[in-house]
């Protein structure tokens, strides 16, 4: 591994992965860490359901949210993915000197908003400031608690034809954000999909353990979520291209600059492993509320490869779907 | 208009007569490095029987890039008051010292910002006075114009504080260095359909009229190149070399002659060294003397290196057709997309990177 | 080597083009294209237009991947 940090490492692909296992873990090194879920699962009065997240986004106002709005979905759906209610949330604050007061505001509103609408309280804080150039404007930090509503997800459920949904289209939090970021764009309809999971999970609770796994495909996309379902399993997923979600605009965006929708990231969908006998069913009731009115069956779980995710493509080809390995940049070629 | 051939159906029976074709040998080299990523991308390989072989040629222009290049590119990075400007596709290709990359560089301060057109290196050199900006302008025939534009619209405007380090290359030098080798087999092309909507069907017809390949000039859409290997299969059958034109919406037998023109304008052949080839006479694209303010070369006094650096990367060798990315003793093993030794398994066109995302079924 | 996209020319300003797909829209510099018009399509690489989209052609496009696909059915019964 490398001596310094890189953007790579920052990505979510195969690199963030390394620094986790190589350097992070093995420091804290205990069974409730070393499952790598998206949130801890904790004994206490009733079981706990404990996340965190950082947000560093920059620009940290785009279309479609802010970097307040996503500190709030971000770890309240984190905490939906293993199983829980959210309930509580915590806010830390970096502020870079020079940092506009009247932005502050504007985004300690949306964090109210969402914290509404997601029915969480912020219990507790933090804020400091870091001298001008040590920061990127604004970072946050939430850490949240919620009450588990299922405790069966985990990757050792998944079984050989068990049937893969995604609640809808796939892209576009990724592309909104490299676009606003670059300006590669004017008047882009590229929206971020950043939005709270929770009426979305009440609905997959019901399911309860004829849902195997579950979980918000954010940095790396929906191919590297998929392929840490399966990596180190004797499963293998199959995937269907021309059932992939994907917004017109999304695509567009994508074939622009020369990036695969597959990895690009996602702020407000689901992408989950289910029993084939309810997937019908779990498919209808997600398609009945307005988030999920894109939603698909695009894929299924099979035995015949080990631990990777096989996509067939439209022409009736079939290629590895690798985890996101660095940072995808635009390109000309 | 209709833009996008919907009727995947009628492309399966295409599909089909692939899989299905047994009767000859054949070796095709995909020119180009975006046919390589689409056809990685739509699984085309996964599709083509055990006769029918295609090899990735030279037409990656961070592949052909040689390491030397990226080396004096490294070294101008360096300079404080340099902003370097850049298309995303060259920021992690390796140097020879350590694997560093302008990726590297950039995450230690450098400032490397990356670009979507040459046109932003020059607002990029408006708005920082203070720094000199260079453009490393890559590419072959489709690229170069645009990179031509903009040192025309430099030399108008009179900016001072822009230059290209230009890397552009011409690709038919490439291919005639290739074909006239001893070792070189391949039977059959499948030309670049932009590199053609510049030269036009005239800049690839000496592949069938000289060297008697059949040839067809395709599209990047899946349905183009099944079309083009169909077409290929049929003349081979025929005992036919001639070159066809798939890309009828793009591609005419003129090619873009104000493009022509701009590139001839500002761009001179020279003499330059390409990856796993060598030195290939006339083959680079030089900055002309009427423009050589902007030439970053002169500028910077870029001591420019002809001799290629030795590595055990064999990427040399796979862009020649003679190596499989599965057949270099690095490839999946020392060498991957997170830890690329060389430029084909960095670009996401190149050969090894497309291999490695369809080899491992 | 060359990742081109066409796109619907919007609106035009001397040397620059206001180019649009799917509701995206971008800045292309049409220095490349002569006797462009609005709503014409062209093909943008790198931000440069290079080359204009002729409506005839891309049916001929199509009907030439129609032909092959009926070609190859013929070869197979």
């Amino acid at each position: 591994m490398e001596d310094i940090i890189t953007l790579d490492f920052g990505s979510g692909g195969k690199k963030t992965s390394q620094l986790i296992e190589e350097v992070i873990v093995p420091a804290f090194s205990n069974d409730t860490l070393n499952s790598l879920m998206d949130g801890a699962i904790l004994n206490g009065y009733k079981k706990i359901a404990f996340s965190t997240d950082s947000f560093v986004i920059s620009p940290y106002f785009f279309p479609g949210g802010d970097i307040g709005k996503l500190a709030v979905c971000g770890t309240v759906n984190d905490i939906l993915m293993c199983g829980a209610i959210p309930k509580y949330l915590s806010l830390s604050f970096i502020l870079e000197e020079g940092f506009k007061i009247e932005d502050l505001k504007v985004i300690v509103n949306s964090i109210k908003e969402m914290a509404d609408v997601c029915n969480v309280k912020i219990v507790t804080g933090d804020t400091k400031v870091v001298e001008k150039g040590k920061g990127d404007g604004i970072y946050i930090n939430t850490s949240g608690i919620g009450f588990i509503e299922v405790e069966s997800y985990g990757k050792d459920k998944i079984e050989d034809g068990d049937v893969v949904i995604v609640t809808g289209s796939v892209g576009d939090h990724g592309i909104a954000v490299m676009s606003a970021r670059n300006n590669f764009f004017v008047d882009s309809s590229i929206k971020s999909d950043c939005m709270p999971l929770i009426n979305l999970a009440n609905i997959i609770f019901k399911y309860g353990d004829k849902v195997k796994i579950m979980r918000d495909p954010t940095r790396g996309g929906l191919a590297t979520t998929l392929n840490e379902f399966v990596e180190g399993t004797s499963f293998s997923i199959e995937l269907f291209e021309d059932k992939i979600p994907i917004r017109k605009e999304v695509l567009a965006a994508c074939e622009v600059l020369g990036i695969d929708p597959l990895y690009s990231a996602n702020e407000g969908k689901i992408v989950l492993i289910v029993a084939k006998d309810i997937a019908q069913a779990l498919l209808s009731d997600i398609k009945n509320l307005p988030e999920g009115k894109e939603a698909a069956i695009i894929g299924n779980v099979t035995s015949s490869y080990k631990g990777v995710v096989v996509l067939k493509t439209g022409i009736g080809g079939s290629r590895i779907l690798n985890k996101l390995t660095g940072a995808q940049l635009p390109r000309i070629c | 208009m209709q833009l996008k051939f919907n009727d995947y159906k009628s492309i399966s029976d295409i599909v089909e007569f692939i899989k299905n074709y047994s009767k000859k040998n054949i070796k095709i080299m995909e020119i180009c490095g975006t046919h390589t990523m689409s056809i990685a991308k739509s699984g085309i390989r996964s599709i083509l029987p055990n006769n029918v072989k295609l090899i990735s040629g030279p037409g990656c222009p961070v592949c052909v890039t040689a390491i030397t290049r990226i080396d004096e590119i490294l070294s101008l990075v360096q300079n404080k008051d340099i902003i370097i400007t850049t298309f995303g596709d060259m920021l992690k290709v390796p140097g020879s010292v350590d694997r560093m990359s302008l990726s590297t560089l950039k995450s230690m301060g450098a400032k490397v910002e990356i670009v979507y057109s040459a046109m932003d290196a020059l607002t990029i050199a408006e708005k920082n006075p203070d720094y000199e900006v260079v453009f490393l302008g890559i590419g072959f025939e489709t690229t170069a114009p645009g990179t031509a534009i903009a040192i025309k619209e430099a030399k108008a405007k009179n900016i001072k504080n822009f230059s290209v380090f230009s890397l552009h290359k011409f690709v038919e030098p490439a291919l005639r260095a290739l074909l006239n080798s001893d070792d070189f087999d391949v039977d059959a092309f499948i030309c670049p359909g932009h590199v053609s909507a510049i030269l036009g069907i005239k800049g690839f017809e000496f592949l069938a009229k000289e060297y008697k390949k059949p040839s067809v000039i395709t599209g990047f859409e899946p349905e183009d190149i099944i079309v083009a290997i169909y077409k290929i299969i049929m003349q081979f059958e025929k005992n036919f070399a001639i070159i066809e034109n798939e890309y009828l919406r793009v591609v005419t037998y003129e090619g873009n002659k104000i493009a022509q023109d701009v590139m001839n304008e500002v761009f001179e052949p020279v003499d330059d060294i390409w990856r796993g080839i060598g030195l290939i006479p006339k083959s680079g694209m030089g900055i002309r003397g009427y423009y050589s303010e902007y030439d970053a070369v002169k500028k910077f006094n870029i001591k420019l290196d002809y001799q290629e650096k030795t590595t055990v990367c064999k990427c040399g060798e796979v862009i020649k057709g003679m190596l499989q990315p599965n057949e270099c003793p690095l490839f999946a093993k020392v060498c991957s997309p997170e830890n690329p030794v060389g430029p084909c398994m960095v670009s996401s066109e190149g050969a090894c990177a497309a291999y490695y995302k369809y080899l491992r079924i | 080597m060359c990742l081109a996209v066409p796109l619907r020319i919007v609106e035009i300003d001397g040397n620059e083009a206001l180019a649009e797909l799917d509701g995206v829209k971008m800045k292309v510099r049409i220095d490349l294209i002569k006797d462009l018009k609005v709503g014409d399509y062209v093909y943008v690489h790198a931000g440069f237009a290079i080359n204009k989209l002729d409506e005839k052609l891309a049916k001929e496009n199509i009907e030439l991947i129609k032909e092959v696909a009926n070609a190859a059915k013929v070869q197979r019964l």
